[in-house]
């Protein structure tokens, strides 16, 4: 077998190389991967909130939530996002393929940021919430102000991991016709039979956006260090 | 639009998702069994100290931790056929993919837990004659593998939801099973809202007694 690289400059029949279609497909996955990030991170912190307060009912949709999203395959969430609840559910029939994607990898992927967000508040000493209500704060206070500042730090490193994850598994967008990198991956070798060196390029770019976003969490991590606490420097 | 299940009766289930279920089944023991040992044995070549082993089982596991699984199914897919000759059909694929990938996140979980195995243990092993085969044989790998019994389980799950991506050669796994029903009917819409109700009921309850094993193991320790 020989290399045959010059399958990059040929042109894909739409006026563009196969080089630039994989430069958008990049694009894509990175875009499918942070929108995704934002809806785990923000609906995956509540859930792992609502775990860990008094309330019962929060308990227990918090747990809940978990359970649901953290026990359905991903791509099968993904196919009930896109053609299930859109059918059942009219108003969101006109929305957009990303859509779908981002809300299926999102939720999935926020049951298990619930979880460690629930073990970085439990990891905290029980004194310090009682701590904060004794003081006169509300529990939202107790939380905004004491609980949390220091939780989030706890989690940086496995919610790091989590976003690594979250650029991995946004390669099953695929399955929706999003024209992500392993879409590109599949077309582009059926359109050259150049599966090898295609296939090679593409998962050096999962590479790289799975390194990149570990160097952004260090940096996060240092930045945002409390000197004298846990994981803080001197 | 009114879901209608009535179509559903026992010859579809026979026909088109057993066959998958069993498939996916099948696919998640074959992994799982070929997946610990091969992970085993690759998390002792880690923690062996020596470079030439450290090394290659070191570039295996991260190297497949930061792929997507998706593309090592393609991989695989296209690469078994080059180096054999001819093809071998997505299903048998999948089981040889799937054996290599899960290895390597089998392997550190026995990494973690042979090195819950304290020291001491190791060395009395060795005082006592044995050889380092006879020590992780008789010693280290029996505790390594109760400690680490409910992680290497909960695993197990994450590997039967992710047999679901054999979507991407269409290989016919359950998923698989409930698309093909839904299409011969014309009711994709239920079927898919069938196949995440029964992945979501198998994998809970799996769970379900994962805690409880988790729970009887911590009170036996």
């Amino acid at each position: 077998m020989s290399w045959d690289w010059q399958v990059f400059f040929q042109d894909t029949g739409s006026g563009q190389t196969y080089f630039r279609w994989m430069m958008s497909a990049w694009g894509w996955t990175l875009l499918v991967s942070g929108l995704s990030l934002v809806v785990a991170l923000a609906v995956g912190s509540l859930m792992g909130i609502f775990r860990t307060t008094p309330v019962k009912a929060l308990v227990w949709i918090g747990n809940a939530w978990t359970e649901l999203f953290r026990n359905i395959p991903l791509l099968v969430q993904i196919f009930l996002w896109y053609h299930v609840i859109p059918s059942i559910w009219k108003p969101l029939q006109g929305v957009p393929d990303l859509f779908a994607v981002v809300i299926a990898l999102g939720f999935f992927t926020s049951a298990r940021i619930s979880e460690q967000v629930k073990a970085g508040i439990q990891a905290l000493p029980r004194g310090q919430r009682y701590a904060g209500l004794a003081m006169g704060l509300t529990l939202p206070q107790t939380y905004r102000f004491v609980l949390l500042p220091m939780a989030f730090r706890i989690v940086i490193p496995p919610l790091t991991s989590e976003s690594m994850n979250i650029v991995k598994n946004s390669s099953v967008a695929f399955a929706v016709s999003i024209t992500e990198l392993t879409f590109f991956a599949m077309q582009a070798q059926e359109e050259t039979s150049r599966g090898v060196e295609i296939y090679l390029a593409v998962t050096f770019l999962y590479f790289i956006s799975a390194f990149a976003v570990n160097r952004v969490a260090k940096v996060i991590e240092k930045r945002v260090q409390v000197p004298g606490m846990i994981g803080g420097g001197k | 639009m009114n879901l209608s299940f009535a179509f559903i009766d026992w010859n579809v289930i026979s026909n088109f998702i057993l066959k998958g279920f069993l498939f996916s089944i099948q696919l998640t023991l074959v992994a799982m069994v070929g997946g610990i040992a091969i992970g085993t044995l690759v998390a002792l070549m880690r923690l062996s100290g020596k470079k030439w082993l450290v090394w290659p089982a070191t570039i295996y596991v991260d190297g497949l931790r930061s792929i997507p699984l998706v593309m090592v199914i393609l991989w695989f897919f296209l690469l078994i056929p080059l180096l054999i000759g001819r093809p071998l059909g997505a299903e048998l694929s999948a089981m040889i993919t799937f054996t290599v990938f899960e290895a390597a996140y089998y392997s550190e979980i026995m990494r973690a837990g042979i090195q819950s195995v304290p020291k001491g243990q190791v060395s009395a092993g060795y005082a006592v004659g044995m050889t380092y085969a006879q020590c992780m044989r008789f010693i280290v790998l029996p505790q390594a593998f109760r400690n680490m019994l409910p992680v290497l389980l909960t695993q197990t799950i994450i590997l039967f939801q992710d047999t679901s991506l054999v979507y991407a050669v269409g290989a016919y796994d359950l998923l698989k099973g409930f698309e093909v029903a839904g299409k011969n009917f014309n009711r994709p819409v239920e079927m898919y809202l069938l196949a995440a109700v029964t992945y979501f009921v198998i994998c809970f309850s799996l769970s379900m007694l994962v805690r409880k094993l988790q729970q009887k193991i911590a009170i036996i320790r």
